[in-house]
């Protein structure tokens, strides 16, 4: 299979590697995927406390396309309102990397791995409001 | 020294380029000047020009298999081979029973004809092989039945190259008058056949995997005693009926001189690539985490399967573009399922999603082999930083007991 242009680059130079201390507070971990199936992507979201999105970091089991879209993702969420993240759709991905059809799974779990983010930082807020009501 | 051809090809069980010498004696059999005849013209000089070039080839691919050139019919390739084999051999049969035997690992151009011959009322067993790829002849022998009327085992494994005992599985159905089937488009020239000693009844075999065209195949079908099978092409009559067709006098031509090239240069060739195989066993298996699929020893010498845990397959190989290698990995497969060759020797899924396949062959050389070692352990090492189960695994995390949010 040939790869777009725009895959290989952030294959070859994926941006945002990393991992942020999940135990924190500011820091929303999504893991999505199961190694059974081929892709575990992990991202990582550090909330400031205005909900703004300033920094986010991926690391991805899976194909060059796995890979690809969850570089994308992290370069697409920095600055990014939680809503404004959450908005994110995959086939937003899918144009930008030129994802063929076989490959929009890679990028549903990258969306799926935004929203369990977000979802994480949440939860956390959350709780840190009841225990200090 | 020998300079590095790039891209490096290590992929010789897929397909191998066509020799030299192959390629000369094929172009031979097609234009006005050459040997261009219809092998079945009985009337001129053309036609029988090109007879005795297929009676040479026959005599060729019969006694790398230690047949009589009567038992070889000229195919399309391996896989119309099993399909007349297999299915011609089930039909004939239908009356005596409806029971076929053969392997979880077999080519899909055995279980995909078995699947057809469910559908049409047949019932199969297929065998698991142990952990190395091996079959237990104990269990096949346990699961013969009355009415089993034929056991198809492939020969080598094109996944991870082990070679089945097929001496002792011959030994078992011929006392259980039992056909016997043979895959063996991945043995010529790597293995020695002798389908009188392993009591072989058919033996699928095709040209390109020995350094012969594509297109172009044969099945041993036996004759003393007498294996009878239904033609699944009818026709003309040609190979007694068995399958018919105009005779491909240069595709024909280009086997027989690729399995007489085979008979004589095995012994130094193996011995070659087997070095070669080793130098790059050697040069991966130190890494953490790398793991060999299939048994070692009972293994032809030019395959290496290895799964580099952690490391997803298909990404791997987009690292080593410089490099032609195949991968279990589900994401270079149309279905999304890993390998189920692996699946069936009892890897996990996630070792089947991390495998490559190195074949090396009659061109290979060490630069070739020193430059994948490199190439092989950046790449890995370059995914292992990019993989969250690398950081898991290196926290001491058991990934078995994580809580996967499966899709
Ligand atoms: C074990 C085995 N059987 C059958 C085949 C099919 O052979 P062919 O390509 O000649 O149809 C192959 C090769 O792909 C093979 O490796
Ligand atoms: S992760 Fe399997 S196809 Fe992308």
């Amino acid at each position: 299979m040939a790869y777009s242009d725009k895959v290989i680059d952030h294959y070859e130079n994926p941006r945002n590697v990393g991992k942020l201390d999940a135990d924190s507070e500011n820091v929303g971990t999504g893991m999505v995927g199961a190694p059974a199936c081929g892709d575990v992507m992990r991202l990582q979201i550090q909330v400031d406390d205005n909900g703004v999105i300033e920094d986010a970091k991926f690391k991805t089991y899976g194909c060059g396309s796995a890979i690809a879209s969850s570089s994308l993702v992290t370069e697409m969420v920095k600055g990014k309102t939680l809503e404004e993240a959450a908005a994110i759709k995959n086939m937003e991905i899918v144009e930008e990397l030129a994802l063929p059809p076989v490959k929009i799974h890679c990028s549903v779990l990258a969306e799926d791995a935004i929203a369990a983010a977000i979802e994480d930082i949440k939860a956390k807020r959350e709780k840190k409001a009841e225990s200090a009501a | 020294m020998a300079k590095l051809n790039i891209p490096v090809y290590l992929d010789y069980s897929a397909t191998t380029p066509v020799d030299e010498r192959v390629a000369k004696a094929m172009a031979d059999c097609l234009t006005l000047q050459g040997n261009f005849g219809n092998p079945a013209s009985r009337s001129h000089v053309f036609g029988w020009k090109a007879e005795d070039a297929v009676t040479e080839a026959r005599a060729n691919v019969a006694r790398l298999i230690g047949a009589d050139p009567k038992e070889i019919v000229w195919t399309s390739g391996a896989t119309e081979s099993d399909n007349l084999a297999i299915k011609g051999a089930a039909h004939f049969n239908a009356k005596k029973g409806k029971h076929i035997i053969t392997l979880k690992t077999e080519h899909k151009a055995v279980l995909d004809t078995c699947r057809q011959l469910e559908r049409e009322g047949f019932e199969v067993t297929y065998l698991d092989p142990e952990d190395n790829g091996l079959v237990d002849i104990t269990k096949l022998a346990d699961a013969i039945r009355e009415d089993t009327t034929l056991v198809s085992i492939m020969h080598v494994n094109n996944e991870i190259g082990v070679i089945q005992d097929i001496e002792a599985i011959g030994a078992l159905t011929r006392s259980k008058k039992i056909l016997f089937h043979v895959d063996a488009a991945q043995s010529p020239g790597k293995v020695a056949i002798d389908v009188d000693a392993m009591n072989i009844d058919l033996l699928s075999l095709c040209a390109h995997k020995v350094y012969g065209p594509k297109g172009i195949g044969a099945l041993y079908v036996r004759r003393k005693p007498r294996v009878r099978i239904e033609a699944q092409i009818h026709g003309g009559g040609h190979e007694r009926g068995m399958r018919s067709g105009t005779l491909p006098t240069h595709q024909i031509v280009g086997m027989g001189e690729s399995f007489r090239i085979a008979h004589e240069e095995m012994e130094t060739e193996n011995a070659k690539i087997e070095k070669l195989r080793d130098r790059l066993w050697e040069g991966l298996k130190d890494m953490e985490e790398v793991y060999l699929n299939g048994d070692f020893e009972q293994r032809i010498p030019g395959n290496l399967n290895i799964s580099f845990n952690f490391v997803e397959g298909e990404s791997l190989m987009m690292s080593l573009k410089d490099i032609a290698v195949s991968s279990g990995s589900a994401c270079t497969s149309d279905s999304l399922e890993p390998s189920y060759v692996l699946r069936a020797l009892g890897r996990n899924d996630e070792l089947a999603h991390s495998s490559l396949r190195f074949t090396l062959g009659r061109f290979s050389t060490e630069e070739e082999v020193d430059f994948t070692i490199k190439e092989v352990r950046k790449a890995v090492e370059k995914l292992r930083d990019l993989s969250p189960l690398w950081d898991m695994f290196k926290d001491g995390v058991d990934l078995d007991t994580v809580q996967w949010a499966a899709h």
